[in-house]
């Protein structure tokens, strides 16, 4: 059984201080790191020996636009079928800059992931063969999901926020 | 015309003629959107080579409803709903997980007789998905008896559902907290009834199809997949097992009390259309004998959580008492008070791992709501499985898959 810290300490052997923030929220292991180390951080993870972190759970992304030079946050979820033992990964891109490199070659599942956090993000995932729209249609301009787009007409004034929610 | 018969066509003809050159034309055939057979609105553009298929395109999406969007507006107990809608096959496992999440949030601790009724109803409801699944298989094949025979079953399973929620379909079943009711004497009646029936009509089914010559014929050896392929595509659940990997959530990472209960995990060995079937054929048994456990030792107690703050208190109550009153009116507004975090939560679903990512800034609301669907990560495999191929074949792999389109779409 792999022990969140025994991981932290194995990564940070190999890795440095590219990977960083480590933190155990509801005691699943989560780092961040950089875009140009993410490829090679989760194919170490895949091929150590001992940890065999080798399967791809999920991709998904948040948007934070108070948070400047952070606005968005795409987050790797992996898991290790042999030691049962899963971890979370964080890369904070701008929004200026919203290139990652794509994960395909090590998960053939990361392909609709990745579209499907292109479609409701707009991350561009450099290197994907098939970067469209999955979910939503090929015409649309914008990336619903971004916290500026708010899902009811922001002109009404019939619902007040603070009794409706956000 | 494949080669071999163009060069018996062509030494019949006569010389001055010329050869007749074979060229290599692709057929471009839709499958879908609206498709009787595929169960569900995706659709497929498959390139054919005669009766083979050479690749397939797919395009899905045809019924998002944005359900993570929405989510992010809605007080967490207005977000069972949208749970429910998601793999309609097995709405309780969506409402369990989804509740279970939001307690691990919460840090709320369910007790144990509400953690074995939803063990019973989780269970219930794999039965019904997987019911369905392999009935429709039965019928994508030419035998619509199957099918018939076990919708009687999944039928009284349904109204187990109608006891203990009051609704059939989306069941919006259970609180954040506990359950909404206990289950009735009516209701445990019918459980030990279907427990004492099931495996009856199961047996019958079983004998139509197992060893049956026609239906053999047109899955075994069908759409398989190999352990490590069905890794790199994300494949988990009952798909999973069959291509022979031994992973189930309910083991791994227990929740809700799934460590009390003794069952096996079945598992296939080439993951083509048969084992697919056979897995689900199994998995039913070993569903029947965790509720037979469950039900057995039912514990006593509460069926609900001691935490006032987050579970709906009786009608009654409210009418009578200040604090019931009070945290009435917070938890219908949804005002109740979530810490800030992140949570994921899995749990097995019908299909394979649901997982729930939930982040939590403290507002009424989830800030962000990811659903892990099992459904949209395996069935981008579907064009490699059916590769070369024919039609029919794709359409056996596509309800062996069990695709459900609204969890694949969201």
């Amino acid at each position: 059984m792999l022990t969140n810290e025994e991981v932290a300490q194995i990564i940070l052997n190999q890795f440095g201080e590219t990977v960083t923030d480590f933190d155990d929220p509801y005691d699943l292991l989560t780092c961040s790191t950089s875009r140009d180390q993410i490829v090679s951080l989760v194919k170490f993870l895949k091929e150590h020996p001992t940890l065999q972190i080798g399967f791809l759970t999920d991709i998904t992304a948040i948007h934070y636009p108070d948070s400047a030079g952070k606005e968005f946050c795409v987050v790797y979820h992996l898991h290790s079928l042999t030691k049962n033992f899963r971890i979370r990964i964080k890369v904070y891109l701008t929004t200026d800059d919203l290139h990652i490199p794509t994960l395909i070659p090590l998960f053939a599942s990361a392909n609709w992931m990745e579209r499907e956090t292109f479609d409701l993000f707009g991350i561009l995932f450099d290197g994907h063969p098939d970067l469209r729209r999955i979910l939503n249609m090929e015409e649309m301009d914008y990336h619903p999901m971004r916290k500026e787009y708010p899902l009811e007409d922001a002109t009404r004034e019939d619902k007040i926020d603070a009794l409706f929610g956000r | 015309m494949v080669s071999e018969e163009l060069d018996i066509a062509n030494k019949n003809l006569p010389a001055e003629q010329g050869p007749v050159q074979y060229v290599n034309e692709l057929t471009t055939l839709n499958l879908g959107p609206t498709h009787p057979a595929t169960h569900g609105i995706f659709q497929n553009v498959l390139q054919m080579d005669g009766e083979k298929i050479v690749s397939g395109e797919q395009t899905i999406g045809y019924i998002h409803r944005a359900f993570e969007k929405i989510a992010e507006r809605r007080p967490f107990y207005q977000i069972t709903t949208l749970t429910d809608r998601m793999n309609y096959c097995s709405s309780p496992i969506n409402n369990m997980g989804w509740h279970m999440t939001v307690e691990k949030l919460l840090g709320v601790e369910v007790p144990k007789r509400a953690q074995y009724i939803r063990v019973i109803m989780m269970e219930l409801a794999r039965l019904a998905d997987h019911l369905i699944c392999n009935g429709i298989l039965g019928v994508d094949t030419g035998a619509f008896t199957g099918f018939l025979y076990i919708y009687q079953e999944r039928e009284h399973i349904y109204e187990i559902y109608e006891e203990v929620c009051g609704a059939r379909l989306t069941t919006n079943m259970g609180r954040i907290g506990g359950m909404e009711r206990d289950l009735s004497p009516t209701a445990i009646r019918k459980i030990k009834e279907l427990l004492v029936r099931f495996p009856k009509v199961l047996n019958e089914f079983e004998n139509l199809f197992n060893r049956n010559r026609i239906f053999m014929d047109r899955v075994v050896n069908v759409g398989g997949i190999s352990a490590e392929r069905a890794l790199s595509y994300g494949f988990t659940g009952p798909n999973l097992r069959a291509a022979g990997v031994d992973y189930d959530v309910r083991v791994m990472n227990p929740y809700s009390s799934y460590e009390d209960f003794e069952f096996d995990i079945p598992v296939g060995q080439s993951g083509d259309t048969y084992d697919r079937f056979m897995v689900r054929n199994e998995e039913m048994k070993q569903s029947l004998r965790i509720i037979q456990q469950a039900i057995n030792n039912l514990p006593e107690g509460s069926y609900f959580a001691d935490a006032p703050q987050y579970y709906l208190p009786p009608k009654q109550e409210v009418y009578k008492n200040m604090e019931a009153l009070i945290y009435h009116f917070k938890i219908v507004m949804g005002e109740i008070e979530a810490p800030v975090g992140e949570v994921y939560h899995a749990v097995e679903g019908g299909n394979g791992e649901l997982g729930f990512y939930l982040i939590s800034d403290g507002g009424r609301t989830p800030y962000r709501l990811h659903f892990r669907r099992p459904c949209f990560i395996y069935y981008q495999a579907y064009p490699e499985m059916c590769k070369g191929l024919t039609l029919s074949d794709a359409i056996v792999i596509m309800s062996s898959m069990n695709v459900i389109a609204g969890e694949l779409d969201a």
